[in-house]
């Protein structure tokens, strides 16, 4: 053993951990696949605990046609594109004058910024609600996205990103007389791309499962959202599963293939979280 | 290299002529930048975020009815509180919500992290797959769930027929409900969690443990004298977000509102969910202000305790 430890850092005795964990993982997955396997199943046959004994898209064409769940797939896709491309731009200009400019009242500013990390939305929600009414925001597309944009946790992150850039690629451009607003442009933010790779996964996916906030801001039912639509399916269809769960798979199908793209990327900034 | 190459004499030229010109407006002109490129977010920030903290306290000393109209009534918002046994109700499930899924999420993805820690085939599908759960959202979540759940027709009923289980209603039981939903929460939050240990673990010099396992200690000393302590600071970030989580978190709001809509018997009517009911179901604006300060107050508390307590999770290295 002791002789052997050093040339082969593989511990024999343990092989069976990866076993369990592949039986953990699927039994983690389980919920959502028999989901899927019952979407897939004759109306009648929702419940049955077996295999389909006939596959069908059935439950799926109905919910595409029927109900105006393409209008909710819309709205949705509309708020989390136009939230996640400003909050982009928006925290990559605030992070990169908090990372390399210097300016009276930074420190103040940038810790004024961070103490906002921890307000979540239910917090404030009711007083989030008077201002959004005093601004007219509501049941507006506006009041769907704008509120939604602010958040501090984007402009930290970039800000991190930003600090180890090396100074002298801005400096060079600063040479040819280049302004803040080139050197921003045209220096910094090709510069970090992977990082703004890795926020708008992690905004659209917020944006796209956001719930509470339109639950708030909006009553027309031409500005639902698809979280809104298929929670609302739950009084509408009362035990119509085959129906809910339908609206609920093609809900949550863009976030799966989202995820799988921008695996690596969402881990990255998913970890960022924790190395404070 | 460089200097030799290069015309040394015209770049600096450049640089000192513009720096020597109005070397007070360069520092202005910088730091105008800086408030332009600052501008769209903070002026966010104020409008979305820190306006509605401040108004909360405002607001919460006015009597406001649905049509908007607002009324001084001094403390009265926080003396009706006393005697409103929902909301006393909804602090306690709240409570023991976070006394059961802080823990339980925590060493549920521990284990998770510890399991996949080292490579083996097929390690990215298993941790993608214990992720997952994660990315859908909190409302597909829910309806999932129900479906499982469904009294006797479910699939969960189904599986547990065969122990004499299959007539438990889970979501319909008042002392089951408040548990389905810790464990569902966990569900959801597991694979998040994992990822944060996995982070903290891959900061546990290989080394150390390579050395203590020469020096003859076992795996599960390797694991309380060298990786444990190692992973405070990672182990204290992961309570105080989940707990801030559990209390504040859209999984107090999103998800009960989904699976149970605060009940059967208001057993799982978080906080969280009571404020809104009084705010948009009751129109209480002023009331559920005066419930969120409250909320605020207790986190900071709470926060703040676990700081005391564990000195920000560093308290071994004195």
């Amino acid at each position: 053993m002791k002789t052997r430890g050093n040339s082969t850092p593989a511990r024999p005795p343990r092989s069976y951990f990866p076993i369990l964990a592949h039986v953990l993982a699927l039994l983690a997955v389980a919920p959502l696949l028999w989901v899927l396997v019952s979407v897939l199943k004759p109306a009648e046959d929702v419940f049955s605990f077996s295999w389909p004994s006939t596959w069908t898209l059935d439950n799926l064409q109905y919910v595409l046609l029927k109900i105006p769940l393409p209008r909710f797939l819309l709205n949705s896709a509309l708020v989390a594109v136009v939230v996640t491309v400003v909050a982009l731009f928006f925290h990559s200009m605030a992070a990169y004058a908090l990372a390399r400019l210097r300016f009276p009242g930074r420190g103040i500013i940038f810790s004024g910024i961070m103490s906002t990390l921890l307000v979540s939305l239910p917090v404030i929600l009711v007083p989030l609600f008077l201002v959004a009414k005093q601004l007219g925001l509501l049941d507006s597309y506006a009041g769907l996205i704008v509120p939604s944009i602010f958040h501090a946790f984007g402009i930290f992150l970039l800000r991190q990103y930003y600090l180890n850039i090396p100074r002298e690629l801005e400096e060079a451009a600063d040479l040819d007389g280049c302004g803040y607003w080139r050197r921003y442009w045209s220096v910094i933010l090709p510069l970090s791309r992977p990082v703004l790779a890795s926020l708008s996964v992690l905004f659209f996916l917020a944006n796209w499962n956001a719930f509470l906030w339109p639950l708030t801001i909006t009553r027309n039912p031409d500005l639902r959202v698809i979280q809104l639509g298929i929670a609302g399916m739950q009084g509408q269809y009362a035990s119509a599963w085959n129906l809910i769960l339908a609206a609920a798979v093609i809900a949550a199908i863009p976030t799966v293939v989202v995820f799988v793209a921008g695996q690596k990327r969402l881990v990255d900034a998913m970890k960022t979280t924790g190395l404070k | 290299m460089v200097a030799t190459t290069a015309p040394p004499s015209k770049p600096p030229v450049v640089a000192r002529a513009s720096r020597q010109k109005t070397p007070m407006t360069r520092k202005r002109r910088e730091a105008l930048a800086a408030y332009a490129f600052l501008a769209p977010d903070v002026i966010g920030l104020l409008v979305f975020v820190a306006l509605p903290m401040v108004l909360a306290f405002g607001v919460a000393f006015f009597k406001v009815d649905g049509f908007g109209n607002y009324q001084y009534i001094g403390l009265d918002n926080y003396k009706l509180m006393a005697s409103d046994d929902q909301l006393w109700s909804s602090l306690r499930i709240t409570g023991l919500y976070v006394v059961t899924f802080v823990p339980l999420a925590f060493v549920v993805s521990f284990a998770l992290a510890m399991l996949v820690r080292n490579h083996f085939r097929g390690i990215g599908w298993v941790r993608s797959a214990f992720f997952l759960p994660h990315v859908v959202s909190l409302v597909v979540v829910g309806l999932i769930w129900q479906f499982l759940l469904v009294d006797k027709r479910g699939a969960i009923s189904k599986l547990l027929a065969p122990l004499g289980l299959g007539d438990v209603s889970f979501l319909g039981t008042p002392s089951l409900a408040l548990g389905t939903y810790v464990v569902i929460s966990v569900w959801f939050v597991m694979g998040y969690q994992m990822l944060v240990f996995l982070a903290g673990l891959k900061d546990v010099p290989k080394e150390l443990e390579d050395a203590a396992q020469i020096d003859g200690a076992s795996a599960s000393q390797r694991f309380r004298f060298v990786i444990w302590p190692l992973l405070r600071p990672t182990s204290f970030f992961v309570v105080v977000n989940s707990t801030i989580g559990a209390v504040t978190g859209l999984q107090a709001f999103d998800l009960v509102y989904v699976l149970t809509r605060g009940g059967p018997a208001r057993s799982t009517s978080t906080v969280v969910l009571y404020i809104y009911e009084q705010a948009f179901t009751f129109n209480n604006m002023g009331y559920a202000a005066a419930l969120t300060t409250v909320v605020v107050g207790l986190l900071i508390l709470c926060t703040g305790l676990m700081f005391a307590f564990t000195r920000g999770g560093r308290f071994d290295e004195d």
